[in-house]
């Protein structure tokens, strides 16, 4: 369907519970998930609160294609203020949750002030409810799953709960959705938690409806699944490889952040690719690898499904850990393996089944283990902060150790959950995090690609990939290829992928359908399931809008642009190897020019112009 | 001179049997190009999309051309994306 037209609005202080009108004037304008979530937060909160007060508050929302029949289209966004960066958060996640929601006939549910006392929210439809949730309080996501299965005897119901990480205080917990699947970055899980807010479960019986013309809708997103089947990328080589089929590019092309990003390249990258995964192990004959798997209405089905030997040393004698679960994606598996120069592919599995068990964002943990690491090889950290562990970069025991203390926030634990940015400041090294706004990098060093280094150090919620994927163009040459060791082009580049990305993930579908689709490809279909006209062009100006919107969130949050920066590694530090050899990052040739493009100011701020342009 | 010659993800399928990590070292001529070293493999040339030398992407106008020193890497993926 597309909007439903409906938000729940769950007060947790006092546990009241309102249904009101969606408010179609801002959806004609930002359309829905990130764009629609994060107008509903700026009108509703200061930015300024502080983001784990009761003045905080937690949006999950749709988009108008949640829920349909397009492609991909089962997506939703957590929207909140993020108390990883102080900076807007908006974290997306696939799996069938977001289905659930609007089948159960919400855009939104949003979530204000602090509950007394542990709660989950049940929704059936119309029906809500304020749970006690004191027997899953201290509990896995895993073990909360299964409580809610069993206490409602509906295998049917979609949870999403954070895990004792987040209650922990870890400050990159995420909000794991059907046991695997996860609003990961940020520390949106966080928020949740610092709201005693366990779970949402949910049953959604009310189907589909509502499409604006449902014989166009057809016939647009026919046409946009064959598209996706004909693409060599997402007809063929994201389903049999994953997105962890990069893990071989980029270490080729030399932008292998590895070593706490102190190296470019990692020699046990083909260990822990996408094809290693396919391979039989030596130990027990089978593969890493048990099948792939899809989210809702997706006809990629990029997602992985993994197993890990028995007899391997993180799951001997742990049964728990004997089955399936999700992963390796390509950004956990270079932040639990690269970075940290782990090399053991199913040691980087079972931190990740860690990260799902206990809903933490692997990008951030593992680049807060790889800081870690380092700071211990300086003998800044010592066995005395880590229970007696070596904390040496490429002990697979190490990473596996750091998964297990993170997850329930025990003794160093503690400190690895603080992320890297405050771990480097504790310990009087504030230089070594590998952050911008206080969010660790994902997984490609912008030495080797220069323009990455301008999305992340201007990206709305800190280093991100996902805020605008020049990788696509820059290495693998779609839409086309660009010298990624030139800064020419790149600021022009640069705003296209995040007006682009602003506008694909307010609309219920998942960011991977643009290595196929184009704006041209999707507008029919948000044309033909919405009110109002919707062409390529009014996407890329909301994209436009969505992303000014961000970046007066911030600047009101205090977040300037004396923060759109790299750390100084990236700035002063020449890569080693690779075809990026002697290259450092050079932002201070793109970010002035990219502030022009956007129209915003030299200090960049965007000018009233530019918000009159963009009806801000 | 000989060079490491690499194919992965679904191109994989075509190295020799003695390529460990989707590499096997090969012994070619100063005239070969990648197109022809793609034709030795039995690659379908419009499969190579991302050819990289060394890690530097080669346009598909060079590929017809000899650009190949001793002791080089030749690295070719079908169109992969991720992220």
């Amino acid at each position: 369907m597309a909007w439903t037209r409906k938000v729940l609005r769950i007060n947790l202080t006092n546990g009241s519970i309102a249904e009101e009108p969606l408010n179609m004037d801002w959806a004609m304008q930002y359309l829905g998930q990130r764009g629609l979530g994060t107008k509903y937060l700026s009108e509703e909160i200061d930015p300024k609160c502080d983001a784990l007060g009761p003045d905080n508050k937690m949006i999950m929302i749709t988009g108008p294609l949640t829920g349909t029949m397009a492609s991909t289209g089962g997506r939703y966004s957590v929207v909140t203020k993020s108390p990883l960066t102080g900076t807007i958060a908006c974290s997306n996640s696939g799996g069938f949750i977001g289905n659930e929601i609007k089948c159960a006939g919400w855009d939104m549910i949003i979530f204000e002030g602090k509950s007394p006392k542990p709660v989950y929210l049940y929704l059936e439809n119309d029906k809500a409810q304020l749970l006690p949730a004191d027997e899953m309080w201290g509990k896995s996501v895993w073990e909360t799953d299964e409580i809610i299965h069993k206490k409602h005897q509906d295998p049917l119901i979609r949870v999403a709960c954070v895990g004792r990480s987040a209650e922990e205080g870890c400050l990159y917990a995420a909000i794991v959705n059907d046991l695997h699947r996860a609003a990961g970055r940020s520390g949106v899980g966080t928020v949740m938690a610092s709201k005693n807010l366990k779970a949402v479960a949910v049953r959604g019986t009310l189907g589909v409806g509502n499409i604006k013309d449902p014989m166009g809708f057809l016939k647009a997103t026919n046409e946009g699944k064959q598209v996706l089947k004909d693409n060599a990328v997402t007809g063929e080589g994201l389903p049999q490889l994953g997105t962890q089929v990069l893990m071989n590019v980029i270490n080729e092309v030399g932008a292998m952040p590895t070593k706490n990003m102190q190296d470019v390249q990692f020699e046990g990258s083909s260990k822990i690719s996408g094809e290693a995964m396919h391979e039989p192990r030596e130990s027990d004959g089978k593969a890493n690898l048990t099948t792939n798997a899809g989210c809702f209405a997706c006809t990629i089905a990029c997602g992985r499904i993994s197993t890990i030997d028995q007899g391997h040393f993180t799951v001997e004698n742990k049964p728990e850990y004997w089955g399936n679960s999700g992963g390796l994606e390509y950004e956990a598996a270079w932040a639990l393996g690269s970075d940290t120069m782990v090399d053991d592919l199913d040691a980087l599995t079972y931190a990740n089944f860690l990260c799902n068990e206990d809903g933490m964002d692997p990008i951030s943990f593992g680049s807060t283990v790889a800081a870690a690491m380092e700071l211990f090889e300086m003998g800044v950290i010592t066995k005395e902060q880590t229970d007696g562990m070596e904390l040496k970069f490429g002990s697979a025991e190490a990473l596996a150790w750091c998964a297990e203390v993170t997850a329930k926030g025990e003794g160093f634990g503690k400190d690895l959950g603080l992320g890297s940015k405050r771990l480097c400041e504790k310990y009087g090294h504030p230089d070594l995090s590998m952050t911008v706004k206080g969010q660790e990098f994902p997984a490609y060093d912008p030495r080797g690609i220069q323009g990455m280094g301008l999305t992340y150090a201007t990206s709305n919620r800190g280093a991100c990939h996902l805020r605008g994927y020049t990788v696509s163009s820059e290495i693998l040459g779609i839409p086309e290829k660009t010298d990624p060791l030139s800064t020419e082009g790149k600021p022009e580049l640069v705003k296209a992928f995040q007006d682009a990305t602003a506008a694909v993930d307010s609309a219920g579908i998942c960011v991977f359908t643009t290595f196929a689709w184009t704006l041209e490809d999707i507008a029919p279909q948000i044309d033909a399931a919405c009110e109002g006209e919707w062409t390529s062009e009014s996407l890329m100006e909301m994209g436009e809008r969505i992303w000014n919107m961000e970046r007066d969130f911030n600047i009101a949050a205090g977040i300037t642009g004396d923060m759109d920066t790299l750390p100084k590694r990236l700035l002063k530090d020449a890569a080693k190897t690779g075809p990026a050899k002697g290259k450092v990052n050079n932002l201070d040739e793109m970010l002035p020019k990219y502030y022009e493009v956007r129209g915003w100011t030299q200090d960049g701020v965007p000018t009233d112009e530019t918000r009159a342009r963009l009806g801000l | 001179m000989e060079i490491t010659f690499k194919l992965y993800a679904t191109l994989s399928r075509y190295l020799p049997p003695e390529a460990k990590k989707h590499a096997v070292k090969i012994t070619i001529s100063a005239e070969d190009t990648a197109f022809s070293l793609l034709d030795k493999f039995n690659v379908p040339r419009e499969s190579a999309h991302l050819v990289l030398l060394n890690g530097i992407y080669l346009d598909p106008d060079e590929r017809n051309k000899p650009a190949f020193k001793e002791g080089d890497t030749l690295a070719i993926w079908p169109p992969v994306a991720g992220g």
